[in-house]
């Protein structure tokens, strides 16, 4: 049984709780200390602030708002609402420090011609650093992150092959407008022998050995009636920037994987069912999503990649 | 009880007992106020000092966090120097460590900021409230017009100082001038009043209100000390056999008045005058031997000494000396420990020194395009993309140009890019392509490197290696 006497408590001796069980069995009191007590307290007092201050207490489907506000700008329009970390952000996107430099900068290089974004240094470098966000956003679903694109489906923007034109004024126009590539397929004109030799002509002048008789027969079929190729991709198969054909001479392939295959005979194949199937591949064109600087600062960072022309 | 009770009689905490310390002069006083004179010279004038450079501001020494450099006079510090700190603060050890283990916590006594803003708040403190009687006196009295009046004025000041002290570290972050003109009209950033604010309090706390207390209870340096002591360290000491002869210590009553005398009757020298243990700001007994509490701050070697050239006697009851000096052998200061710091010391100076003196001008990185790592050109040739980053660390502008090196065949492409003109402390990054026909049978990378070299040929070019990767 526990009784309640506080033995008397002299000075220097420990304070205990005043229980004593067992006749001498008694409990230290060890209060908190007072440092972490008033810590403590404050913690209370710095909380109830809070509450007033910010967005704290739900209230079934609301909450309370706080007395602090924040004002930003909402489509040109100053709003203020009660303080929120999205409202923070979006002030922060407006008027904050490296928001503002890098509006700045963007208006700078906007108001420059092409000639002196790719001659300067500083320009290309913020091009280079700007753009690779917005190329991540619009582009890289497709192209890939690095622009290296997916041989079959999406160009590769790295190297120095450009179907639709490298300068600037037709990448421009490309994002700008959008392009639609259309190559026919060869399916009811060409047989399958025939589509064999057009496509050993194709790959002999990449540099591939092939057989010479058909080669020959390839060349005539690309050059007459029956193909009609060169009318696309020209009579010397370098391509047509007007028609989006590519040149067919330089061993890069956007559509038929050759780097990818083994042998001769699974190149010829691989060749030979892409004319007959055909191909269409569309660019969105982006002049509704983008702002004309945003189209040129991309424009300039693509040119950059592979070595425009 | 009696188990319980031998416990229960132990107070687990104990008050401080406030010290009062008794002013004293001589030759270790006038030593400790000259350094702690240049000290403050150094530290609130230091911000003032104004520096000519060609860029950047006018201010000799200036911590600037918000552009990523530190001026330092004629160097300018930048965020990939910052392994000097490292070399700084292994000299700042090893220093430590030298001089404690020559002459023990001189440190402490003479240089530690605890103990020179301590000795500014106790000077306060003395002129304001007089010497330690009329201090205790005053503690004692009750609370009236003068008590409140010493004791408010004493605790302003202190607050005056340690408000000083603040802004006076805060100047060093910012252009002074301006600094002081924003700090009160209220438009320094929010960074310079906390600081200021925070080192306010904690000088207030430390210097007034802990005191010893820090060097005892907080500070690190008290507690390993032993360590790094041996039987050769200078340490202050009580001379035990001289000021207890053989019966002791002894005040000088009338048959005591003389050393012979006192020989005669095997009383020491100590007169038991209680002035060494009066001045001693940590509150401690010297003639108890060496304590952990104890800064070898030497004041009670100055208040031993002006006794004994009352009494006539020779100097040195208190004194700087060693343990083995004590026993009769002379001090060893050649001794391992010392030789080894020393020239860890003279190794690390050294390799910091030519660090600094041979920093490049130039700072330059490069990253390999990664995405993809390489791409086939329509010439039959592999091409890689790169970012050259460069910074210009010099004082002049310079006119860049950028060559590879190391591969032979290798073609650099820098796109319509014809001109690399970097202003003093202005950094870009430049996008580079190199391309390169491989051989029949091209490992899957080749190293090459980019050389960066300045058309005036006012600087070394600076050389960073990079790889070409090729295609398996």
């Amino acid at each position: 049984m526990s009784t309640n006497e506080n033995p008397s408590k002299k000075p220097g001796e420990v304070e205990t709780t005043g229980h004593v069980w067992d006749s001498n069995l008694q409990e230290y009191n060890n209060p908190l200390p007072r440092w972490w007590l008033w810590g403590f307290y404050a913690t209370v007092v710095f909380a109830v602030v809070y509450w007033i201050l910010f967005p704290a207490w739900p209230i079934g489907g609301t909450f309370t708002k706080g007395l602090n506000t924040i004002t930003f700008m909402d489509d040109g329009e100053e709003v203020t609402t009660h303080w929120n970390t999205r409202s923070l952000l979006a002030r922060d996107m407006q008027t904050g420090k490296h928001a503002v430099r890098q509006r700045e900068m963007l208006e700078r290089v906007g108001a420059m011609e092409y000639d002196e974004i790719l001659a300067d240094v500083d320009a290309m470098s913020f091009v280079n650093a700007y753009a690779k966000g917005s190329f991540g956003t619009w582009c890289a679903a497709c192209h890939q992150v690095g622009g290296a694109g997916v041989i079959g489906l999406y160009p590769n923007l790295r190297n120095d092959q450009w179907k639709w034109g490298g300068t600037v004024a037709q990448i421009e126009e490309t994002l700008t407008i959008g392009r639609l590539g259309y190559m026919p397929g060869y399916a009811e004109t060409l047989n399958a022998e025939q589509l064999e030799q057009v496509s050993s002509y194709v790959l002999s002048l990449n540099g591939f050995d092939m057989a010479e008789d058909a080669v020959a027969a390839g060349s005539e079929i690309f050059h007459g009636h029956l193909g009609g190729c060169f009318q696309c991709h020209g009579s010397d198969a370098q391509g047509l920037a007007s028609q989006g054909a590519p040149n067919l001479t330089n061993n890069l392939w956007a559509l038929v994987d050759v780097p990818g295959a083994e042998s001769d005979a699974e190149r010829l194949a691989r060749v030979s069912r892409f004319v007959h199937d055909g191909a269409q591949r569309v660019m969105p064109g982006f002049a509704d999503r983008l702002s004309p600087t945003e189209i040129k600062v991309l424009t300039a960072y693509v040119h950059s990649l592979g070595g425009g022309q | 009880m009696p188990a319980g009770e031998s416990i229960m009689s132990q107070s687990l905490f104990e008050a401080r007992v406030p010290i009062h310390p008794r002013s004293v002069s001589g030759r270790f006083r006038n030593l400790k106020t000259g350094i702690l004179l240049l000290a403050y010279a150094v530290f609130f004038l230091l911000p003032w000092l104004r520096w000519e450079r060609e860029m950047g501001p006018s201010q000799a020494v200036l911590f600037d966090i918000p552009n990523r450099r530190f001026y330092l006079f004629d160097l300018i510090v930048y965020p990939q120097d910052i392994f000097w700190l490292a070399g700084l603060l292994m000299i700042a050890a090893l220093l430590l460590f030298f001089v404690t283990g020559i002459a023990g916590r001189v440190f402490c006594g003479y240089f530690c900021f605890q103990t020179l803003w301590t000795d500014v708040y106790m000077f306060i403190e003395r002129r304001i409230q007089g010497e330690r009687p009329a201090r205790l006196r005053l503690l004692k009295q009750p609370w009236n017009a003068e008590k409140i009046l010493k004791l408010g004025a004493t605790h302003a000041s202190w607050l005056l100082v340690a408000f000083a002290t603040g802004l006076g570290f805060v100047l060093y972050w910012a252009d002074a001038p301006t600094m002081v003109r924003d700090f009160f009209a209220g438009q320094a950033a929010n960074a310079a009043y906390i600081t200021a604010g925070l080192l306010t309090v904690t000088t207030y706390t430390f210097a007034g209100l802990a005191r010893e207390q820090v060097c005892t209870y907080m500070c690190p340096y008290a507690r390993f000390q032993s360590v790094m002591f041996d039987r050769d360290t200078l340490i202050v000491s009580y001379d035990q056999a001289r000021g207890e002869g053989t019966a002791g210590r002894a005040k000088p009553v009338r048959e005591l008045k003389t050393r012979e005398e006192r020989q005669q009757a095997g009383v020491g020298d100590c007169i038991d005058c209680g002035y060494c243990v009066q001045v001693c700001p940590t509150g401690i007994d010297i003639r108890n031997g060496l304590q952990i509490e104890c800064i070898h701050c030497a004041l009670c070697v100055d208040a031993c000494d002006a006794i004994m050239d009352k009494q006539g006697w020779p100097r040195g009851l208190i004194r700087y000396t060693s343990e083995t000096a004590l026993e009769g052998r002379p001090t060893r200061f050649f001794k391992l420990k010392t030789v080894g710091y020393g020239s860890a010391i003279v190794v690390v100076t050294g390799l910091l020194v030519l660090s600094i003196l041979g920093r490049a001008e130039l700072d330059a990185s490069v990253s390999q395009v990664r995405q993809p790592l390489f791409v086939q050109m329509s010439d039959g040739s592999t091409q890689n993309s790169y970012e050259i980053a460069l910074n210009n660390k010099t004082q002049r502008s310079l006119d860049l140009e950028i060559r590879v090196v190391g591969l032979e065949g290798a073609v650099l492409d820098l796109g319509r890019v014809e001109e690399i003109v970097l202003e003093p402390s202005q950094r870009t990054t430049v996008l580079a392509r190199v391309r390169y026909h491989p051989d029949e049978d091209h490992p899957t990378r080749l190293p090459l490197e980019f050389e960066i070299a300045d058309r005036d040929g006012t600087m070394e070019p600076v050389r960073v290696s990079s790889q070409m990767s090729l295609r398996p």
